[in-house]
């Protein structure tokens, strides 16, 4: 039976702590009272409420900074929330810690594998920490080696792996005590093609296999060919909730145009506003030459030269011109005002 | 609390020593039999030191092996994992309390500290003989304060692996391990600061004073030495401090 993960009004304030130096000592001071700087407080999560459904594949897309790994931290026992409350299944994150532990199986933003041990050491001691006995370990360490194409290396220190080797044993040492919730922190971050096509596959199987999945990506290629529902956050809350195919549908017009004149008026954008098949009109205020403005409609080239003809009457030079398919990129600019790759 | 989990975490600390075991004997042992030999032997043979002071040296060093293999095996350990390889995270992870992790870490610490101790012992005392003497009174007291120093060496590490950044460990060399080493009252009894009424005071905040006078009590009673009952209490205070306060840090380290 596949279970759900949920969260109420998260909050996580970081506070900064002063640079080297600037306390003085030389001992980590976690909470240096009195200190001459005030310490810079960081809020990460404000107020995020979530569901993710039994057994489905959900994914946390934003840019970087946008509180998604802090959501996963405070998930799987890792960060400990300002407020609110997080639970796996029935089980309250914060207050039943070992048995949520039990539940969740984890791949980190960046390897954390044990340096000190072989690969298949690696695999079998973490089936070990969840009480798992030995012929059972040793088989799923075999099975899962396999799978994950690392069997020639098995005997090796990690030491000496490739980004994509470390990454594909991080993945199958989250699966050895084979978890009920898994937890991919930008899984394909740094991956070649042909090793994200590999991880895919086996998010998906493991998937099928009823369990449920919760990966963070700003790749949105990935959330759309892996996730049923999706979550955008930004600035530590959801901006956008839904299948990939609803947020797309949520863009008005879905295609997006984006335009810089020479100069740009009042007049112009107005009469940009009455083309046939035109939404929304924004008018950017972009630093640097000229002035940009993105237009929301739902066809893309054929706009293109009505506009460069309202351009020229109205005197504007246009200088650029871009169009983007419907996408969640398009999505997340609508929502924020800003790329996810920024 | 989950005693496999446990047991596990110990198994993975004891195959990791298992693999490093040569580099963790040079580390243990060397500069201890290299301190023995020079002061023990060198200099005592050559008759700038008494024959007494033999005797008088090997509770030192035994107190000082101790001390620095605790430390050591669980203070740099934690800073490189929890700073630099984060491979604590999979214990992190792992089906049990978070401080549970901290005292396996003390556990795995005592127990190399305790096998330094016990490994020291007749290893300085070959060096060294003829002429040592040693007798051990009372075995319960001896065995106790050898307890007593492994918890509160393995305590200091996990305080000091928790608070310390990475590019602080020569600093932490200079102005933690240095001053304690010197002032640990290792090389010569506590009595013999009398003459420096205020430093004699002041060494009293270093709990290595309480582990080489404790060995000098129970091994050499006929030198100079604290009272058992004054060390024993004083170790019993400072390994509840330390274990306070590094698990406080781990907590702190473990938790973001």
């Amino acid at each position: 039976m596949a279970i759900g993960v949920r969260t109420q009004d998260l909050r996580k304030v970081y506070s900064a702590a002063p640079p080297p130096g600037a306390g003085g000592g030389f001992i980590a001071r976690a909470d240096a009272k009195g200190g001459k700087q005030p310490k810079a407080e960081i809020p990460a999560l404000d107020g995020l409420s979530l569901e993710i459904l039994p057994g489905e594949i959900f994914g946390l897309l934003g840019p970087n900074g946008a509180g998604k790994s802090t959501t996963v931290g405070v998930l799987t026992t890792r960060v400990r929330p300002t407020s609110g409350q997080a639970w796996i299944g029935e089980h309250e994150v914060w207050k039943e810690q070992a048995r949520v532990k039990h539940l969740i199986g984890v791949v980190p933003q960046r390897p954390n594998l044990d340096f000190s041990l072989t690969a298949r050491e690696i695999l079998i001691f973490h089936a070990a920490y969840f009480g798992i006995g030995s012929r059972l370990r040793n088989e799923r360490a075999d099975a899962l080696l396999e799978k994950f194409k690392l069997t020639e290396r098995a005997q090796q220190m990690v030491r000496g792996f490739s980004g994509g080797m470390m990454q594909r044993l991080s993945i199958a040492r989250a699966m050895m005590h084979d978890p009920q919730v898994l937890f991919l922190d930008e899984p394909s971050a740094g991956l070649d093609p042909q090793t994200r096509i590999l991880l895919w596959e086996i998010i998906r199987e493991y998937h099928q296999a009823g369990r449920t999945v919760l990966l963070t990506t700003h790749n949105m290629e990935e959330a759309d060919a892996l996730c049923q529902r999706l979550a955008i956050i930004d600035h530590g809350h959801v901006i956008a909730l839904g299948t990939s195919a609803q947020l797309k549908a949520s863009i008005p017009g879905g295609f997006l145009v984006r335009l810089r004149f020479g100069k740009q008026t009042a007049d112009l954008l107005q009469r940009l506003r009455s083309l046939a098949g035109v939404r929304e009109v924004r008018a950017l205020d972009s630093a640097g030459d000229g002035d940009g403005t993105d237009v929301y409609a739902d066809r893309g080239g054929s706009l293109i030269p009505e506009i460069a003809n309202l351009a020229a009457n109205a005197g504007a030079e246009l200088s650029d011109v871009h169009i983007s398919e419907p996408s969640l990129e398009n999505l997340f600019l609508h929502h924020t005002g800003r790329s996810l790759r920024d | 609390m989950n005693w496999k989990t446990f047991a596990a975490m110990l198994a993975r600390d004891a195959q990791v020593a298992r693999r490093n075991a040569i580099q963790l004997v040079l580390q243990t042992f060397l500069q201890p039999l290299l301190f023995v030999f020079i002061f023990g032997k060198v200099m005592v043979g050559s008759g700038y030191l008494p024959p007494e002071y033999k005797s008088l040296l090997l509770p030192g060093i035994i107190a000082i092996s101790m001390v620095f293999t605790g430390i050591w095996a669980v203070a740099m350990p934690l800073i490189a994992e929890f700073q630099w390889t984060h491979e604590i995270e999979d214990r992190l992870l792992a089906p049990i309390g978070v401080a549970w992790i901290a005292v396996e870490k003390v556990i795995a610490g005592m127990l190399q500290a305790l096998v330094a101790g016990l490994v020291v012992i007749p290893l300085a005392w070959l060096v060294l003989r003829p002429g040592i003497e040693i007798s051990i009174a009372s075995p319960l007291t001896f065995a106790a304060i050898l307890v007593l120093i492994a918890t509160f060496s393995a305590c200091g590490g996990l305080a000091l692996g928790c608070s310390i950044n990475q590019q602080h460990i020569g600093l932490m060399f200079g102005m933690v391990i240095t001053p304690m080493i010197f002032f640990g009252c290792a090389y010569y009894p506590w009595s013999a600061l009398k003459t420096f009424p205020l430093m004699q005071k002041l060494v009293l905040i270093n709990p290595l004073v309480y582990a080489s006078e404790g060995m000098r009590a129970t091994l050499v009673p006929q030198f100079p030495h604290l009272p058992v009952t004054a060390v024993l209490a004083a170790l019993i205070f400072f390994d509840v401090l330390l274990l306070a306060v590094g698990l406080r840090q781990f907590d702190k380290k473990a938790v973001g």
